[in-house]
């Protein structure tokens, strides 16, 4: 019972005229929360009319006060007929329900109506007053704070994480009901509206439950979407990850620094870390506690205790293991794995165990997060993904979801076993979606394998130190996520693996895809750049079972062309690694859409990747001329983009780096499944073949095409950058320039009949004009740098393509760089972990390159993880259950690909190992190269304009803005607003809009009205933070953006869904100069020019 | 294949100083994209006509939907769609004087292709610079909306502003070489203030600037075309076409501070757009300088006395003094009847400012003696009226002054 929701009306304002007669408006309002309505007075004749009401008191459940809104009708008053309605505000009272969220909501709301849209503000007040509720089986889950953001909210540390949660609650759609026939647009679009919002009440309260349950306080990573289901229903389901967070205090927050070094703590720990014997029981005692609350994890203080190091194998190696050993062939390692092995073991078994223990309990050891506390990480193996073709039917009984919930089941369980066989026992970055269609669904789920530091999954060893360093074992914090996780022996595919160009001490592989951000603590050479794969594949049109059977005979090839495009872009860049990988496929009437997008970026501990070399089938078929000038092209390219990206790694020479053949590395870990209704499965290699080299072979006409359409990706103008993720790898000086925008293109295509080629073309140039239109729209905030670049496709109707795109311009300077570098470690403790990573290698190298050699003697000690003597076979593995495809029947290029040598790949390896005797041996001159390549950054950083000063300066200023009447909030996609702190989280902001029109024509076409109704969105998620006392929205997203129109009845519907988390946050400024205000003027003066 | 759908929304809102323009002008987004294209804006970031045409058709959307608002200035001080964020510009908005503030202006637009639009507003309107630093800056957008062509504005000032004379609209945009929906955006300006000012008490240029959040000088040209609009005063006789439209508004604003009831009562509703009715009376009174033979002729010869020597054409002077005179008095007689104030202005060119320039008077000559002449009227013991006297020729001298060139 326990709970006093309290609502004042207090003025409207701009209401439109309902009275043509007088142009003015009666206007009241009534105010309702559940099944009690209040009323105000009636205002009469005027268009800005002050009610200053009484309060309006609610006594309610705070299981109600979670999935109900407060809905604020304001009405015209009629004396003869009906009142009409004007419009409607809903709260989501949610964010008062936490202690250290808002007190109050407090402000001026746009008045919106679905069919109309904003008509005006009322200003409302709402309050809450909690009575603490203790009963243990209580239904609602109160205080549970719940974020968007994928990663530790800025001012909170982990305590626990605990894990997977997910919730889905289904009902009928309002719009599909029989009484649809007889209602009005209007009444239809707000009982939807208000379903909506009513389920994801209580989907979060659900979740919020289970949190704790599992004893945590809050979840982060929060992603809520909606399938509509047409006929069968409305499905609204949620992940997140649990977890414990503690508030920081202010003061404290500015220690983040420490994490700077991550290797300096470690080196000290690990020197005197103690047997392993102690070790292992600890371990194993910890498993069986885990049965209440599963798969705890520990996660790391995010300030001020010491910073965890990124350790990680089993402790029991280290005593193992020489140099030598290494060094001479990985294949003794192996050798030995008599001892080793068993050493090696007991930790691996565990793991499993755990795992297994997990899943008994049918949990997931999942992390809906994507950049975590530095260490918490310590392997990654690879994109681990499952997709599923399902038929929808009615759900008959809505409170017992049982297929939907069955039908993720599935997906999970398979994504677990691939993390398994990656030898993994988590994933994370871990994220689920739909597609639909009629009545087909696809359901797809991704996420990243990965090892996570054991240390996290023991309870109650938050007190670092003592218990926690036996377990660490260092190796360098800016290589060991790349080092693989599986075991050599039984890899599930055939990889490349090199010694770690960085520690030289164990294994990485040639190419790695995450769908995580990058690591902070990360070493990547260059800047970062977006790389898109697209694609279009025709389909007949069918029904029911057959059309689902066609889709899923058509994924495995979709993801097989979309990976090679990666994989071939990936390489014209010059670049290694991809993070932040998203896949969607989307399905259509008559076409299968496939968007994949990542963040390329050079992770200087892998190998460098070859080239691309061009290659006809035979002599005959095209000119040796032709070819020799695609060739040409290529390699061009890929100077031009080394160039633009700054990719000049600290490389040693003698690798062969420049090789003109190019080196035989061209596989990545991208492990995924399909799965049908059938259980059947069968695997499917979708490596190219065993060759070696990465060539490109020229058959027909089409392959041609394909190259061409690989270089048609334009790079973009000087001045821009783009990425897909969180922090842009090599850009961490950002200014205070940032600017959200949402872009939707939808492209009707003509009936002609087009081929496979040609609407892949017309795909292509859809993206990349839009992002062409970016860069042109953006033009005044150079240099910048577009990041979280999220594109959605749809296929709303036959002929159509939608494609939908939301990101953050944000600008940054290129001379701050080296300043900031030089003084961030001593302060600036104020400043983000993203920020300060970014370059941590640099920054070591500078000021406590003594700290790094101890840290790197130290691992030298320790035996790398022994290579695995098992060449293996499938390095791309798919695994299908429909039974279509056989290994034999890829497509036929990729059969054609296949002719690498498996001499080339024996001379490589053996290459290999003489390099790493080699560069062992002169593992003292490694230092200075480091420095070197900080001298180069620094370098590189110098030339910029010297404007950039009086911008960033001019930040300050902006906290001067109070006095207008209207409060600014910034929105970002990012968890984090350049140039400021975030000092509180609000709450969740969730809204679901709908607008409908019948006057097309009027409201300016297709294009006017959904441009107005993004800019009403936006101004209404605004002023609902502006009203909790917020002034900005971190981890913005446009989840839903579902277009529908009619044309020829002059007729348009459309459905948003975003979601954010409101804060507070300051100038990052701001603190140390609010003693100096008159200064900031004084600097300002020589901001004019700097407005550039 | 085609592009069904295309919009950019940002949560701050982009505006294009260049293209705004181009959309005030009532171009065509394909014209427009065509001055952009010869402008050389592609060069800039690599862009291609397509990007042109959706960055423009864009823009062009955004002005619409801000139309609406900039309708009711007042209102944007607290409209929530449009978000515009402190911006680096304001600091330095801030610490500016208002002529630094048109600078900047200047420079702004030469060294930025885009600019946030500040439409945010509190009145009073321009350049207030605050000293604890809150944001309030009349966009240049605003006064852009607002601004209007000269040549069009002379062609529709003293008409009615009525249905009727917007169906004229098209030939006056062939005359004046406006587009026509420039020439509809800035008739319906003229009849948006017409209206919201009409039922206003206070000062008309007050309060124009109030509720449109225009400039000083804007405000006032506002007000000339709504006090023309209001007494219909006759422009368009060819007599008349060697007028400016700024001619006109000098004189509207001296008949505004003198001859209107806000002269002398500033809190009467439609003060400052009436003529003040008893002045009308009063000037019937001043017809004793033309009957009365005696005083005509004492006039004359203080005139003819004060001007001796002074001037070249002095015998012609004194040759039309009476003639003149007759034509000044008669028109303040005839001023109480709607029609002649309507042809207030064609009067004082066919009765005095012609005659004068027939005889090749310059305009130093035309001072001086209009300056003696109401200067003499004071001397004459037997005239009585010499406030109203002043009041009328006060207005009289500086119309023809301004009135008076080729």
């Amino acid at each position: 019972m326990p709970g006093k929701l309290k609502a004042k009306i207090v003025a409207g304002r701009h209401l439109p005229v309902m009275d043509r007669a007088s142009d003015l408006t009666d206007a009241f309002v009534e105010v309702k929360f559940g099944n009690t309505t209040f009323k105000t007075d009636v205002c009469p004749k005027s268009l800005n009319p002050q009610w200053n009401s009484e309060w309006f008191k609610f006594e309610v459940d705070d299981e109600d006060l979670q999935d109900e809104p407060l809905q604020i009708t304001v009405l015209d008053h009629d004396t003869y007929s009906a009142n009409d309605a004007i419009g409607k505000v809903y709260i989501d009272i949610d964010p008062l329900l936490y202690s250290e969220a808002a007190s109050v909501i407090s402000g001026w709301f746009p008045i919106y109506d679905t069919i109309h849209g904003i008509r005006g503000e009322i200003n409302v007040i709402v309050k809450v007053e909690l009575f603490n509720d203790l009963n243990r089986f209580r239904q609602s889950s109160c205080g549970v704070k719940f974020f968007c953001t994928t990663c530790i909210p800025q001012c909170y540390r982990a305590t626990l994480v605990h894990g997977f949660v997910e919730e889905l609650v289904v009902n009928e759609d309002p719009e599909y009901q029989w009484i649809d026939r007889i209602r009005t647009p209007r009444a239809s679009n707000e009982a939807r509206q208000r379903l909506i919002s009513l389920m994801s009440g209580e989907l979060q309260r659900k979740i919020g439950l289970k949190v704790l349950e599992m004893g945590g306080n809050a979840v982060v990573g929060y992603l809520q979407c909606f399938d509509l289901e047409g006929e069968s229903g409305l499905v609204v389901r949620a992940i997140g990850t649990a977890c414990t967070l503690d508030k920081l205090s202010s003061g404290s927050a500015p220690n983040t620094n420490t994490h700077m070094h991550p290797n300096t703590a470690p080196a000290s720990n690990a020197c005197n870390s103690p047997s392993k014997d102690g070790k292992e029981p600890v371990f194993v005692e910890d498993l069986p506690s885990s049965s209440g609350p599963p798969t705890p994890f520990r996660a790391l203080p995010t300030s001020s205790s010491p910073p965890p190091f990124s350790p990680s194998k089993p402790c029991s190696r280290q005593s193992s293991s020489s140099d030598t050993d290494l060094s001479l062939t990985p294949k003794t390692g192996m050798g030995s794995g008599g001892s080793a092995g068993k050493e090696a073991g007991p930790l691996r078994t565990l793991l499993r165990q755990q795992t297994q223990t997990a899943l008994e309990q049918r949990e997931f050891p999942f992390f809906t997060l994507t950049s975590f506390p530095p260490g918490f990480l310590l392997h990654v193996g690879g994109v681990v993904s499952a997709r599923s073709v399902k038929l929808l039917d009615r759900i008959h009984n809505p409170d017992e979801p049982e297929t939907r919930d069955a039908w993720w089941e599935e997906i999970r369980q398979e994504i677990k076993s691939h993390a398994r066989a990656l030898g993994c026992h988590a994933v994370v970055g871990y994220s689920e979606s739909t597609s639909i269609c009629e009545e087909v669904c696809i359901l797809s789920a991704s996420g990243t394998a990965a090892i996570l530091n054991p240390r996290y999954m023991r309870e109650g060893c938050l007190d670092i130190g003592c218990t926690d360093h036996r377990f660490e074992e260092p190796s360098p914090p800016n290589c060991g996520f790349c080092h693989i996780p599986y075991d050599e022996l039984n890899m599930p595919f055939p990889a490349q693996l090199t010694y770690c160009y960085h520690c030289r001490r164990q294994k990485v592989p040639d190419v790695l895809f995450t769908t995580i951000d990058l690591p902070s603590e990360a070493a990547v050479a260059g800047k970062g750049c977006l790389i898109q794969a697209r694609l279009c594949r025709l389909k007949k049109k069918a029904q029911g079972e057959a059309n689902a059977t066609a889709i899923s005979n058509l994924l495995p090839f979709m993801e097989y062309e979309l990976h090679t495009q990666l994989m071939n872009k990936l390489k014209l860049r010059s670049m290694n690694a991809l993070f932040g990988l998203h896949i969607q496929i989307s399905v259509g009437e008559n076409m299968l859409l496939g968007l994949a997008s990542a963040t390329g970026v050079y992770l200087t501990a892998l190998p460098a990747p070859g080239g691309i070399q061009i290659a006809g089938k035979t002599p005959g078929d095209l000119s040796s001329e032709h070819i020799s000038s695609i060739q040409k092209r290529i390699n061009d390219t890929i100077a031009v983009n080394k160039e633009l990206y700054q990719i000049n790694p600290p490389e040693l020479a003698e690798e062969g780096v420049g090789s003109p053949i190019p080196e035989p590395r061209h596989r990545s870990r991208l492990f995924r499944s399909h799965s049908e209704s059938s259980d059947e499965l069968s695997e499917l290699d979708l490596s190219h073949g065993k060759k070696d080299a990465f060539v490109l072979e020229i058959d027909d006409t089409d392959a041609v095409e394909d190259i061409h359409s690989l270089l048609i990706d334009a790079p973009p103008p000087t001045g821009f950058y783009s990425c897909n993720t969180e922090n842009m790898p090599g850009i961490s000086n950002w200014t205070s320039g940032v600017q959200m925008f949402t872009s939707v293109r939808v492209l009707r295509l003509s009936n002609a009949n087009l081929t496979n080629q040609g609407l892949n073309k017309i795909f292509t140039d859809l993206c990349e004009n839009l992002l062409k239109s970016f860069y042109f729209k953006l033009r005044s905030m150079i240099p910048c740098c577009l990041c979280h670049l999220n594109f959605t496709v749809a296929v709303p109707e036959e002929e159509l393509i939608q494609v939908t795109v939301t990101a953050v311009a944000m600008t940054y300077d290129k001379e701050q760089t080296q300043e900031k570098t030089a003084e961030k470690p001593v302060n600036k403790g104020s400043l983000e972990a993203e920020e300060q990573l970014q370059f941590p290698l640099e920054l070591c190298a500078d000021s406590s390159s003594s700290n790094i050699q101890t840290a790197s003697k130290i691992s030298d000690t320790v035996s790398l993880f022994t290579p695995a003597a098992k060449l293996c076979q499938n390095q791309l593995l798919i695994v299908r259950s429909a039974g279509v495809g056989e290994s034999t029947n890829i497509s036929p290029r990729a059969a054609s690909v296949d002719y690498g040598s498996f001499a080339d790949r024996c001379s490589t390896w053996l290459e290999l190992l003489r390099l790493k005797a080699h560069t062992i041996r002169r593992g003292s001159v490694k230092t200075s190269r480091r420095t070197q390549s900080l001298a180069h950054s620094v370098s590189s950083l110098e030339r910029c304009s010297p404007l950039q000063e009086g911008r960033s300066r001019s930040l300050r200023s902006s906290r001067s803005f109070g006095g207008s009447s209207v409060t600014v909030v910034k929105m970002t996609p990012l968890s984090f607003l350049s140039g400021t702190r975030i000092i509180k989280y609000l709450g969740i902001i969730n809204m679901f809009f709908i607008r409908e029109t019948t006057s097309l024509r009027e409201e300016g076409g297709v294009s006017g009205f959904l441009h107005s109704f993004i800019a009403e969105v936006f101004a209404m998620v605004r002023a609902h933070v502006a009203a909790l006392g917020g002034n900005a929205v971190v981890s913005y997203s446009m989840k839903e953006c579902v277009f529908m129109e009619n044309p020829n009845k002059n007729q348009a519907q459309c459905l948003i869904n975003v979601s954010g988390d409101a804060v507070i946050c300051i100038s990052e400024t701001d603190q140390e100069s609010s003693a100096s205000t008159a200064n900031t003027g004084q600097t300002g003066g020589g901001g004019t020019d700097g407005a550039t | 294949m085609s592009v069904e759908l295309d919009v950019f929304v940002g949560n701050t809102t982009i505006m294009d100083e260049e293209v705004y323009q181009l959309w005030l002008d009532g171009h065509t987004v394909n014209d427009a994209v065509k001055v952009r294209m010869e402008g050389g804006v592609m060069d800039e970031c690599e862009a291609s006509k397509d990007v042109l045409l959706s960055d423009t058709m864009d823009q062009y959307r955004t002005f619409q939907m801000c139309e609406r608002l900039l309708h009711s200035p007042a209102k944007l001080a607290n409209q929530l769609l449009f978000q515009i964020p402190p911006h680096r510009q304001i600091m330095l908005i801030e610490r500016c004087s208002r002529d630094a503030l048109i600078q900047l202006t200047h420079l702004f637009q030469r060294s930025h292709n885009s600019l946030f639009l500040y439409l945010f507003v509190k009145p009073p309107p321009l350049c207030y610079v605050s000293s604890h630093g809150n944001l309030f800056f009349v966009s240049l957008s605003l006064f852009r909306y607002y601004a209007f062509d000269d040549t069009f504005v002379r062609e529709v000032l003293g008409k009615k502003l009525s249905k009727g004379t917007k169906k004229d609209l098209d030939d006056i945009s062939a005359k004046t070489n406006v587009t026509l929906k420039s020439c509809r955006r800035q008739f319906d300006n003229f009849k948006r203030v017409f209206k919201v000012v009409e039922e206003l008490k206070g000062p008309l240029v007050e309060n124009i600037r109030q509720h449109f959040l225009l400039s000083d000088k804007l405000a006032r040209d506002y007000a000339a075309i709504v006090f023309f609009a209001n007494n219909r005063f006759e422009t368009g006789k060819r007599k008349l076409q060697y007028l400016s439209f700024q001619d006109f508004a000098f004189c509207a604003g001296q008949l505004i501070s003198n001859w209107t009831v806000g002269a002398v009562d500033n809190m009467v509703e439609d003060m400052d757009v009436d003529l003040d009715k008893e002045f009308l009376q009063e000037l019937k009174e001043l017809k004793i300088l033309i009957t009365d033979k005696d005083l005509l002729d004492q006039h004359k010869s203080l005139v003819c006395t004060a001007l001796r020597g002074k001037t070249k054409v002095f015998i012609e002077m004194e040759n039309n003094f009476k003639n003149l005179s007759r034509g000044l008095i008669n028109i303040a007689a005839k001023l109480t009847n709607t029609k002649d104030v309507r042809d207030f202005f064609i009067d004082l060119v066919e009765k005095f400012i012609e005659p004068c320039r027939s005889d090749r008077w310059t305009a130093a000559d035309m001072k001086l003696y209009l300056t003696h002449y109401t200067n003499s009227a004071h001397i004459l013991d037997t005239f009585k009226h010499q406030v109203v006297w002043d009041r009328y020729m006060g207005v009289v001298k500086s119309c023809i002054f301004k009135m008076y060139h080729d």
